[in-house]
């Protein structure tokens, strides 16, 4: 049987390669030969770093008008290179663009997708994945053909492995449509975020309603700051408008696998579990002693959060 | 302007979630069911951007005929009508089937703007939206906490890792919205009485010109093949503080041993 071709969406920050898409070079590496396709500008460096990671191609579009118009140019590109290359399997992050372009060139294909996996691999030709639903149940999901199979994972649930490969690099032709440039970028302002993000810190500080008020996410700031750490919030306080959906951690928000994930003022909901159980270590801090956080705590604290978290803050920082 | 929203109805989300063993399906008891909550956002959206700019909501769901009830609260919080796409050969559809049905109908409506949820509170596979958008070849501008509509322009403001993002199109353009985009109403008791007499538009797969074998579990592209609950617990340490900070020396002894500090 021939190596199977394995592609991964790639994305760049800062000129580099988002980590969720090394993460996926992991997996692809695992099932098949592995390749990046990354559709925007970019140096030597990210070319070098996707191919250190396991990536044996790079398909590249190297055009502005990636960074100028939103999903379709890429959609595009990738169809009309799925066509000519007919790859097996193409893993998507869950960032948000990937998902747009994801959706959209499922909908072009007609084929179906998994989302939320876990874990993918092959047993003969059939795709199975992993696709925890709710937290309470785990699902084996397979997806019918014709190839490629469309999966898109969830983050950290495959490690980043430098393995010190050279990619060679396939430049993506963009001979695009301007019909289908349709929803312009019309400006990106990063966002000026202290310390971490928290897709990559290794201590997270997050805060639900016990917190009492958006005022309060000061506190958790604070004490972020004195571990290095990132904040992150519960639901709850996002759809009170407290913190930015961006801060969400939780099912319908990011997946974290932090060394250290302190829980503070947060009941710890199912779905809320779901996207932080993987920490290493989980701290919690809530009034209620009954509280199903604490379920999966390895220091569970029984007290209020407002008194507690600026003395914490108060004894690391006179250490 | 005319509006479709997309709307679902889902199994109450504040009780536990049941799967059926054999068809791996979620069960949908319909009294325990409510108009998706994400879906209010969309709801929202369409009823201020049509009390400003004048126009039409139309709230489409597909789904078991209880999925009425759901069409009804979206009414009651001020849409003009809905359609229902119910028939039996539906059950089991995944996001490319829900989408080929949901474009089916929205296709023949030719609104201005569909707005949905950014994903479905049960399935929360954020797949349909952007299919639909393909498939009813509308631009697609996602994750907005902000839109605003002016002459055929929409622009929508969103965040996205690190970065906050304004996006533009010309109408008829699809959206998704976030719970940042506005607060959701409450519907009135004026509301709830209107929405009775609201008209709701039922079609079967016949009325859509869909094969059978293009939605509902037959044309599903992904099945479940086995299913398995998971229960974890923890034997951590529990301290309870007094009240003045007394559990802080606990915290960092273990910060401490975890070599955090
Ligand atoms: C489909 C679906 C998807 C969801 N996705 C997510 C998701 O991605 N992420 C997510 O987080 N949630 C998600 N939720 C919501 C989730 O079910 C919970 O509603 C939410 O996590 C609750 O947030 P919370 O813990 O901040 O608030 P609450 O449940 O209100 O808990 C507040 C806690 O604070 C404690 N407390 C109050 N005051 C103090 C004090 N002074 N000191 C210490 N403790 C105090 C209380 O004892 C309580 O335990 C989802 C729900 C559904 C249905
Ligand atoms: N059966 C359905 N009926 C109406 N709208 C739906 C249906 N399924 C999904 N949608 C819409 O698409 C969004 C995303 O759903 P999903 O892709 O399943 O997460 C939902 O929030 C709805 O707005």
């Amino acid at each position: 049987m021939a190596t199977r071709r394995v592609w991964v969406w790639t994305e760049l920050t800062d000129g580099a390669p988002q980590r969720p898409a090394l993460e996926l070079l992991t997996a692809a590496r695992g099932l098949g030969e592995a390749a990046a396709v990354l559709l925007a500008p970019a140096g030597d460096e990210a070319i070098a770093a996707l191919g250190a990671h396991g990536a044996a191609v790079v398909y590249h579009g190297d055009d502005a008008i990636y960074t100028q118009y939103a999903v379709e140019p890429q959609v595009a590109a990738l169809a009309a290179l799925i066509e000519a290359e007919a790859p097996d399997l193409l893993l998507f992050p869950s960032t948000f663009t990937a998902r747009d372009v994801l959706a959209r060139l499922a909908g072009r294909l007609g084929a179906g997708v998994i989302a939320n996996a876990t874990s993918v691999r092959f047993e003969g030709d059939r795709l199975l994945a992993t696709v925890p639903y709710t937290g309470a149940y785990v699902a084996t999901v397979t997806l019918e053909g014709p190839a490629p199979y469309l999966v898109q994972v969830r983050p950290k649930a495959y490690p980043v492995e430098p393995v010190g490969g050279q990619a060679e690099v396939r430049p993506v032709a963009t001979a695009l449509d301007p019909a289908a440039c349709r929803v312009q970028v019309v400006e990106t302002v990063p966002q000026v975020a202290e310390g971490p993000n928290l897709e990559e810190a290794e201590v997270i500080v997050a805060g639900g309603r016990g917190l009492g008020k958006a005022e309060n996410f000061r506190l958790l700031e604070e004490l972020a700051r004195q571990l290095g750490g990132a904040v992150g919030a519960s639901r709850a306080v996002v759809d009170a408008g407290w913190v930015p959906y961006s801060y969400q951690i939780g099912q319908t928000g990011k997946t974290v696998k932090p060394n250290l994930y302190i829980a503070c003022g947060i009941s710890g909901a199912i779905q809320h579990l779901a996207g932080m159980k993987g920490s290493k270590h989980v701290i919690a801090i809530n009034q209620d002693p009954d509280a199903a956080i604490f379920e999966i705590a390895d220091l569970g604290v029984v007290g209020d959060v407002l008194t507690i978290v600026p003395k914490l803050t108060e004894r690391l920082a006179g250490r | 302007m005319k509006i479709c929203v997309t709307v679902k109805q889902v199994p109450d989300p504040n009780l536990p979630m049941q799967v059926d063993p054999a068809t791996h399906r979620l069960v949908r008891n319909p009294d325990q069911s409510i108009l998706d909550p994400a879906d209010e956002y969309g709801v929202e959206t369409a009823l201020r951007l049509v009390e400003e700019h004048g126009g039409e909501v139309v709230v489409v769901s597909m789904g078991p005929p209880s999925a009425a009830d759901a069409l009804r609260r979206a009414m009651a919080m001020g849409a003009d009508r809905a359609i229902l796409i119910t028939d039996e050969a539906l059950a089991g559809s995944d996001a490319r089937a829900t989408a080929r049905a949901l474009a089916a109908v929205i296709r023949g409506e030719q609104p201005d703007l569909v707005i949905c949820a950014i994903e479905a509170t049960d399935a929360y596979t954020g797949m349909v939206p952007g299919m639909l958008a393909e498939l009813l070849d509308l631009p697609q501008l996602t994750f907005a906490r902000q839109v605003a509509v002016e002459g055929q322009t929409v622009t929508v403001h969103r965040d996205i890792e690190g970065a906050t993002q304004v996006l533009r199109a010309q109408l008829p353009a699809l959206l998704t919205v976030t719970a940042s985009i506005a607060e959701p109403r409450y519907p009135s008791f004026k509301g709830v009485m209107a929405a009775k007499r609201k008209p709701i538009d039922e079609r079967d797969l016949a009325s859509l010109g869909l094969e059978a074998g293009a939605v509902g579990a037959a044309g599903a592209a992904e099945r479940v093949v086995a299913l398995e609950e998971v229960r974890e617990e923890k034997q951590g340490q529990m301290v309870t503080d007094d009240g003045t900070g007394s559990s802080v020396e606990a915290i960092v002894a273990f910060l401490e041993r975890i070599q955090v500090v």
